[in-house]
């Protein structure tokens, strides 16, 4: 339905010829364009709708009060999952589940996958590469997420974090109070939760339009297995570079993904694809600014170096099986 | 008179989130003090893991963001 608006306003209402370049180039902007923006917004909604009813508080409480045999660390992951992410949330609720008494291994779980899977890039991602793709993304980043805060559990690192921090931990337990529920029918919250998630396509409208923009330009105009002789398979420090140069390009994270997208259609491998994209919305300079409230610089060295070798190790995975 | 406290960190959405509050509050004449909490170790006395959240005398009424109708019936 969306590729036949496009195709008439492209082809018809516009009466640009079919085939040519520039045709092309703008009827895959439209197309995509309109797919994402319609899939962020749906996906916003359901992720608001889930939110409205898991508080953060619960899960928090539901760690501290069940005794789960290491399956705590897959939860963490999974709610971080659900939870929107804004790198402004990081240190609350680092240090609200610090302060509940909850392994700092789970915590990091829950702080690995959090940014990883996003309504923002599990969208983008739909749009652009289609659902099984995007499941491959969403299972490996919580699994990412799961292992990596069990591996960084191991390494005790309690003593790397801020001295105020673990002050607070030694207090911790003591100030577990239960959340308060908001007793509101759903009716009633239904407006807020579409107006946030309206919120959230319009805070990102611009970088997805210049990203789908730039996109079907390259889309277009560069041939077919381009990249293929400087970034395929054969090269073995592809990943782990790309995953490297992806480190400082939070803010435009939307944008990358249509990029994302052509690199992928003109040869770059999918592992790689998807283990640049891990790295360029989970390992955030912002990120680790405000982590370096609560954590000291060696801390946040070692969460960042554990977490891009996991992501390089799946990179390697996932070029080497799909 | 009551003591209004916006606990916030350095990121866009609470600066918009403080100053829709006192907006709020010059609008509809509520006689009231508000003020900026963005001291980490200050906001995390109050016992909220979502920002910006709203404090009145003392107790949090509110976590993440709110819209002005919502910011008036919490506030009146």
């Amino acid at each position: 339905m969306i590729q036949n608006f496009a195709d008439w306003l492209i082809y018809q209402a516009c009466g640009l010829e079919r085939a040519t370049r520039l045709s092309e180039a703008l009827n895959f902007f439209v197309y995509d364009t309109l797919k994402i923006l319609l899939l962020l917004f749906l996906i916003s909604t359901a992720m608001g709708i889930v939110n409205a009813y898991f508080p953060i508080e619960r899960l928090r409480h539901f760690l501290t009060s069940h005794r789960l045999y290491g399956l705590q660390y897959l939860l963490a992951s999974l709610f971080g999952a659900i939870t929107p992410f804004c790198s402004c949330s990081s240190i609350p609720l680092f240090i609200g589940f610090v302060k509940g008494g909850i392994p700092l291994g789970v915590t990091f779980a829950y702080l690995i996958t959090s940014p990883l899977i996003n309504e923002v890039a599990v969208a983008m991602f739909a749009g652009s590469f289609g659902w099984s793709v995007t499941g491959i993304y969403v299972l490996s980043g919580i699994l990412l997420g799961s292992i990596g805060g069990f591996v960084l559990g191991k390494m005790r690192l309690e003593r790397h974090l801020s001295p105020w921090v673990v002050q607070i931990q030694q207090l911790s337990a003591q100030h577990n109070e239960e959340w308060e529920a908001e007793h509101l029918r759903f009716a009633e919250r239904l407006p807020t939760i579409v107006r946030d998630a309206w919120g959230i396509v319009r805070g990102v409208l611009p970088y997805v339009v210049i990203g789908i923009a730039i996109g079907a330009f390259m889309h277009g105009y560069i041939p077919e297995g381009f990249f293929e002789q400087y970034l395929s398979r054969e090269h073995w420090y592809a990943v782990p570079l790309s995953v490297i140069l992806a480190v400082p390009m939070y803010a435009n994270a939307a944008g990358i993904v249509p990029i994302v997208e052509v690199f992928v259609a003109k040869g770059i491998p999918l592992g790689t694809a998807i283990a640049f994209m891990m790295s360029v919305v989970g390992l955030s300079l912002p990120e680790a600014t405000m982590l370096k409230k609560a954590m000291t610089w060696r801390l946040i060295l070692i969460f960042f170096s554990t977490v891009a070798l996991f992501i390089i190790l799946s990179g390697f995975l996932f070029n080497a099986i799909l | 008179m009551k003591n209004i406290k916006v606990l916030m960190s350095g990121c866009k959405c609470s600066q918009k989130f403080y100053e829709l509050v006192v907006k709020t509050v010059n609008e509809h004449g509520i006689d009231a003090r508000v003020e900026k909490v963005d001291d980490i170790m200050e906001v995390m006395q109050y016992n909220t893991m979502t920002l910006p959240a709203l404090v009145v005398d003392g107790e949090v009424v509110a976590r993440g963001q709110k819209n002005e109708s919502e910011l008036l019936s919490l506030l009146a």
